[in-house]
């Protein structure tokens, strides 16, 4: 599907209109002739349909958008946001997983962990990053930072971007399975307030082992979702099992960051810059920090048991169901046993 | 069973009636094991709790059947939790796979949570169903498995769950997902109270359930030769492309070997260890943990 460049097909146009415009532009300095007016008119409706496919994305779309190499990943965030950034390495057990990098830094002068996953873009990162799938190891080294900030009173900030856990032979046997159950359950109970973002790919159980927060952010274009869409229409029937229906299971799992407030999972969306946040990664990180910042006050307020009250009742909170009226309800039936 | 009739208080389950027994074994005199193809006799089957006698595979067993060879003798209340899932996201096929569900198993979902004694140890205990959608964890699974963590710390008893489980249900998107943070953050809670919780996986119990609960017991029992996964087989072998997995690879043999559950149990023995533990984890309750959950008000 994606051509050299790493073209989306919803992007195509644009690129054909992008190439008028620098044919103009080349043009004009060559040839000193003036096509400003033409040059003005193109970049006008090159802004009209940019508008306009951005307001047209499929779930699908923003999924490939979400993918897109050129997007912004969490190193790119960290080093406009934050400054001393100390990378600290390994779970000193295994392996530095580098999937995962994490580090005390400040954020306007203030002291927080920060834990980002990171994907690659050449190929020597991306193996270098395990294709942005972490292993045991890299869960196991986010929660040895995590109750290091515990310890000395840091905030966690979280940045989410990974298609998924790894599932290969080396991660089953050092527990994959557990590493994120652990994080989980530690995170629910960490002593100090956690912020996370999702700033690209929010793949599934891979994601969520450092995204138990008590604020969930999401940038516009990122997705989240409880399985990879293709992986969703390979096992389901529904689908015909055929993974090349990832469209219609896109759809259907409402992988969107609109989605996500919708049903309640997320706090609030940070708005991009139109075409997405690698169009202007200053701006996209600006907003970032301004929303770190907001919610860290807000947490701020909060007694560290009130904070893990909220926090726990956010998770318990989760989940739609219907309510069934018995049968034959007795006289004395009131509060059920669903009160948490 | 008609899925209203589910509802009922505190339903007492000690021997399986036999108009309730969800069987996956078909109506007729014999089935075939499928772990080693041999004919077992219907009769002999059942009593041998699905066991086959020939390679000892263990077959899967349903919710009544594993109440029934857990607790003792009539000893088993259900917690009654009105609640039944809701296609929220309008997901193709959802709907239909549920009513289905409901009226083939007369559950209102894949799992379900109560109160009993195991060799005479009272626990709070949570069983989950593989033949209402594969045992996947949804809204409805995750209030339940809270539900009987909470209700654990409430009567300050301890927390027995089984586990057969596919993963995440992803008919219900990311909230499935959400699950197991819920039932992660209600698990560190009983750990708080300092209430142990042994949590015992069945075939086959992969992924999201996997990442989670499952894998967050105090003691983690399994039966022979379960599949227990982060990613099923199928999944696993496209991962390993052409790197040789291990014939056992996943197993409970397999895991027992990697250090990641602590004993394998016969299923004969289930009821025998299982208390054993609960007795030697947990001191005899007081007064006010026998006290019945007739409270309800």
């Amino acid at each position: 599907m994606q051509k050299s460049l790493n073209v989306l097909d919803f992007e195509r146009s644009l690129m054909e209109l992008d190439k008028n415009i620098c044919a103009y532009e080349s043009a004009a300095s060559e040839r000193g002739e003036d096509y400003t007016a033409v040059i003005e008119d193109l970049k006008k409706s090159r802004q009209r349909l940019l508008a306009e496919i951005f307001a047209n994305l499929t779930p699908w779309d923003e999924v490939l958008l979400a993918r897109k190499t050129e997007r912004p990943y969490s190193l790119d965030y960290i080093g406009l946001i934050f400054d001393d950034f100390t990378e600290l390495h390994g779970d000193r057990l295994f392996s530095d997983d580098q999937s995962i990098v994490c580090g005390p830094a400040r954020i306007n002068g203030r002291n927080v962990m920060v834990i980002g996953q990171q994907k690659g873009r050449d190929l020597k990162e991306r193996a270098l990053r395990n294709f942005g799938y972490p292993r045991p190891d890299a869960y196991r080294k986010a929660l040895r930072m995590m109750k290091l900030a515990e310890k000395v009173r840091l905030p966690v900030i979280c940045l989410i971007d990974c298609p998924g856990a790894d599932t290969n032979l080396g991660s089953e046997e050092r527990g994959i399975s557990s590493a994120i159950a652990v994080n989980l359950m530690e995170m629910s109970v960490l002593a100090t307030p956690i912020i996370a973002a999702v700033i690209g790919e929010g793949g599934s159980g891979g994601a969520l082992g450092i995204a138990v927060a008590d604020r969930i952010l999401i940038l516009e274009h990122a997705v989240y979702s409880v399985i990879p869409p293709e992986g969703c229409a390979a096992i389901l029937e529904t689908f015909g099992r055929d993974p090349g229906r990832k469209d219609e299971a896109a759809a259907a799992l409402r992988v969107t960051a609109k989605s996500a407030l919708e049903f309640g999972i997320i706090d609030e969306i940070l708005p991009e810059p139109l075409g997405g946040a690698h169009h202007d990664i200053d701006a996209t990180a600006a907003t970032l920090k301004e929303a770190i910042l907001r919610h860290l006050r807000n947490l701020d307020k909060l007694s560290t048991d009130n904070l893990l009250e909220q926090r726990y009742a956010k998770f318990r909170n989760m989940g739609i169901f219907d309510e069934i009226v018995p049968p034959t309800p007795s006289p004395a039936s009131g509060e059920g046993w669903g009160e948490g | 069973m008609p899925a209203e009739n589910w509802f009922q208080k505190n339903t007492k389950f000690g021997v399986i009636p036999a108009s309730n027994t969800r069987s996956t074994v078909p109506d007729g005199l014999a089935i075939k094991c499928s772990g080693c193809g041999e004919i077992l006799f219907n009769k002999e089957f059942e009593k041998n709790l699905k066991v086959c006698s020939k390679c000892g595979h263990h077959h899967r067993m349903s919710v009544d059947e594993r109440i029934a060879i857990l607790f003792d003798s009539g000893t088993f209340e259900e917690i009654d939790v009105p609640i039944r899932s809701r296609d929220f996201l309008e997901f193709p096929d959802y709907q239909t796979k549920l009513e289905k569900g409901w009226a083939k198993s007369g559950m209102g979902d894949s799992f379900r949570i109560g109160l009993g004694e195991i060799q005479g140890r009272r626990c709070v205990a949570g069983l989950s169903e593989f033949s209402f959608m594969g045992g996947s964890m949804g809204s409805v699974t995750g209030e339940k498995i809270a539900i009987a963590l909470e209700t654990g710390i409430r009567l300050r008893l301890p927390v027995l769950l089984t586990t057969t489980s596919g993963g995440a249900r992803m008919q219900e998107g990311l909230m499935s997902l959400m699950q197991m943070a819920k039932t992660s953050a209600a698990v560190a809670r009983l750990a708080k109270a300092r209430l142990p919780l042994i949590v015992l996986l069945t075939d086959p119990t992969t992924a999201g359930v996997m990442a989670s609960y499952a894998s967050l017991g105090d003691i983690l029992l399994a039966e022979p030769g379960a599949l227990i996964a982060f990613t099923g087989q199928r999944v696993a072998a496209q991962a390993a492309q052409g790197q040789k997995l291990p014939l056992n690879y996943q197993t409970s043999e397999w895991r027992l070997e990697k250090g990641h559950i602590d004993a394998i149990v016969q299923r004969r023995d289930l009821a025998t260890i299982i208390g054993r533990l609960l007795g030697l984890l947990h001191n005899p309750p007081t007064k006010q943990s026998n006290a019945k959950i007739t409270k309800r008000p």
